[in-house]
């Protein structure tokens, strides 16, 4: 099974209404629409490009010479988010230090690479189409700064557990247990001539 | 379902072994004119002319098949690194780089030497037609053609013989036939024969028909052909031997073929699970590998806008009225190129037309880094597409020559998922329909 089916696979499981899934980890950033049942109906990742994905936020905090698990907490205490123009992970580490030069706040411009980053996700949700409720899976989840800048420009709340980052780990769990079910011959059926 | 084996009589496979001695025979054609130092007509898929031109017995090049072939000979990339060097952006067209490398090294190419062009016939069905035209006219002081057709003002609203809109249209390509006419004259010192043109508009006719039929062979289930693979090499003969007798055979055998196939339940792959459509230009630089990466799931493509708009739209049919041949020929060029460019820009209702007769699962779009105009509108016409009806779709994007921007992984990924989609959506239909 790829990691699409089982993100979204994951999603549903944990909060049955997902129509919508956006899974950010290091190298991707996948936008997946769902039925009901967890059929994936439509879905979107970045090409060829980590830009848009955790590995933005990895360079961002290494120009920054910041542990990633202080990214998201630093960014909630900006105000007045910079603007980060690049859709290049490797550009981005050139223009966080720029706007550091400029003598702009470590949190302001944490903030605005936040809402870089949300944006190009967005632009992927689009492209399947954004429907309620909208779950939220990866490692990058984990991040509350990222929570809160995709809720305000999405306008809609994140479903969001503790367990994001073990999402596609636990549809590939589901599948896995399916498969095992369904070869499980049901009792007494070698009797009955089944 | 059977598949294709020696079981079956030699007919089975005919067309695609047919197909390619026909393309090497047809390059090795070109080989000798280039040997001679004659000169060829260069032409393009979407309007090649090649009724007029046969006329005047001049050879046709198509430079689009040249740099598809490099590709698919996987030696692209020396074609488009010697054109970068030469100056030219990595952004543009592939297919107009490898044709400047080729014109560099003396007309040098995989399949044999291409000869220089004494004309250039083009439409404006694809706009870097002109500019990459202009390329040969500085490089060989030669006159190139352009006809301007008149394409569809608005989707859905197209005007057919007997409507005065469209029998303006006709007059105005006409006109533009007639001046093609008097150019070809007046380079190779030939009169115009009529009866010479209604000749080979009588197997321009036969192939139009066979390949509308071949097409509409493929609703049988299974598949009698892939679209993506077969049809590329029907699709070769249809552009180079459009007008001539070895065509029309060609077509009249492999109509033979496929209705055979279609009669006896023989398919393409062991296990047809999922009818597929592709939307756009193939991959090219990993043509087989691409392919296989569907077949893997029992995917295949039975239809392609490809062999639409690569065929120059004769795949509508139409039919050329041998008794009033130039009015006949401005009309059939006027619907056929007019459909090759709707196949590209108005594609989302003829797609959605396609689903139910060829029981389609999936559409599969494929918009390619160096063609805009193919590209530019794909994602668009496939929110259309999936608004109007349920079904599954794909959007891959690679190219159709430069392999520096084809990730097989990337691209095994998705098509992997797509799939994965697709099972679990019969899966659940199934369940629904038990559960009724």
């Amino acid at each position: 099974m790829t990691e699409i089916s089982c993100h979204a696979r994951g999603a549903v499981h944990l909060f049955p209404r997902t129509r919508t899934v956006l899974d950010m980890g290091g190298q991707d950033t996948k936008a997946i629409r769902v039925t009901p049942s967890g059929e994936i109906v439509d879905f979107c990742m970045n090409d060829k490009c980590a830009a848009g994905t955790g590995r933005f936020l990895g360079a961002a905090a290494a120009a920054l010479e910041l542990p990633l698990d202080e990214l998201g907490p630093t960014a909630l205490r900006g105000e007045r988010p910079v603007r980060i123009s690049t859709t290049c992970t490797v550009f981005a580490e050139s223009e966080v230090l720029s706007w550091l030069g400029r003598g702009r706040r470590l949190e302001d411009i944490l903030l605005g690479v936040h809402h870089a980053i949300a944006a190009r996700s967005l632009a992927l949700l689009r492209r399947v189409g954004i429907e309620a409720e909208v779950t939220f899976t990866g490692g990058v989840a984990r991040n509350q700064a990222m929570v809160q800048v995709l809720q305000q420009q999405l306008g809609l709340p994140l479903n969001v557990s503790d367990d994001s980052h073990f999402m596609g780990a636990l549809g590939a769990a589901l599948f896995a247990l399916d498969h095992i079910l369904a070869r499980r011959v049901p009792a007494g059926a070698a009797e009955d001539g089944a | 379902m059977t598949t294709a084996t020696h079981d079956h009589p030699a007919l089975v496979g005919r067309g695609n072994v047919e197909g390619a001695q026909l393309f090497r025979q047809w390059f090795q054609q070109l080989d000798a004119v280039a040997a001679e130092g004659g000169h060829a007509a260069y032409v393009f898929v979407m309007g090649s002319m090649t009724e007029i031109l046969r006329t005047f017995d001049l050879p046709v090049v198509f430079p689009e098949i040249n740099s598809l072939q490099t590709a698919v000979r996987h030696v692209a990339h020396e074609y488009l690194n010697e054109a970068e060097d030469y100056g030219y952006s990595p952004d543009i067209c592939g297919y107009v780089k490898a044709d400047v490398a080729l014109q560099l090294r003396g007309g040098q190419h995989p399949m044999g030497r291409i000869p220089k062009p004494t004309l250039a016939v083009l439409t404006n069905a694809c706009n870097t037609y002109i500019k990459w035209a202009e390329i040969w006219e500085r490089l060989y002081r030669i006159p190139i053609f352009v006809l301007d057709i008149p394409g569809t003002r608005q989707a859905g609203r197209l005007s057919w013989p007997g409507d005065p809109d469209f029998e303006r249209d006709r007059r105005y390509v006409q006109g533009q036939l007639e001046e093609l006419i008097a150019l070809c004259q007046r380079l190779t010192g030939k009169r115009f024969d009529i009866d010479r043109l209604r000749e080979v508009m009588a197997h321009a006719n036969a192939m139009s028909q066979g390949w509308q039929r071949v097409l509409a062979l493929n609703q049988s289930r299974p598949a009698v052909f892939n679209a993506v693979t077969d049809g590329t090499i029907y699709l070769g003969v249809s552009n180079g031997f459009r007008g001539t007798a070895e065509g029309s055979q060609y077509f009249a055998r492999l109509v033979e073929e496929l209705e055979y196939k279609a009669a006896h339940g023989i398919g393409t792959v062991n296990e047809e699970r999922f009818r597929l459509v592709f939307v756009g230009v193939p991959c090219y630089p990993i043509f087989r590998r691409f392919n296989e990466m569907f077949a893997e799931h029992g995917g295949v493509f039975v239809n392609s806008t490809y062999l639409w708009f690569a065929a120059g739209g004769v795949n509508l049919g139409y039919t050329y009225d041998l008794q009033r041949p130039l009015e006949s020929l401005a009309e059939g060029v006027l619907i056929s190129v007019r459909h090759a460019m709707d196949s590209m820009f108005y594609s989302d209702r003829m797609l959605v037309e396609l689903i139910d007769p060829y029981g389609v699962d999936g559409v599969v779009y494929h918009p390619i880094k160096s063609c805009r105009t193919v590209s530019t509108g794909l994602a668009d016409n496939r929110r259309v597409l999936m608004a109007s009806r349920d079904v599954s779709s794909l959007f891959i994007e690679s190219d159709m020559m430069d392999r520096r921007v084809v990730s097989e992984a990337q691209l095994k990924n998705r098509i992997d998922a797509f799939f994965e989609g697709m099972a679990a959506r019969k899966q659940q239909a199934a369940l629904q329909g038990r559960e009724r």
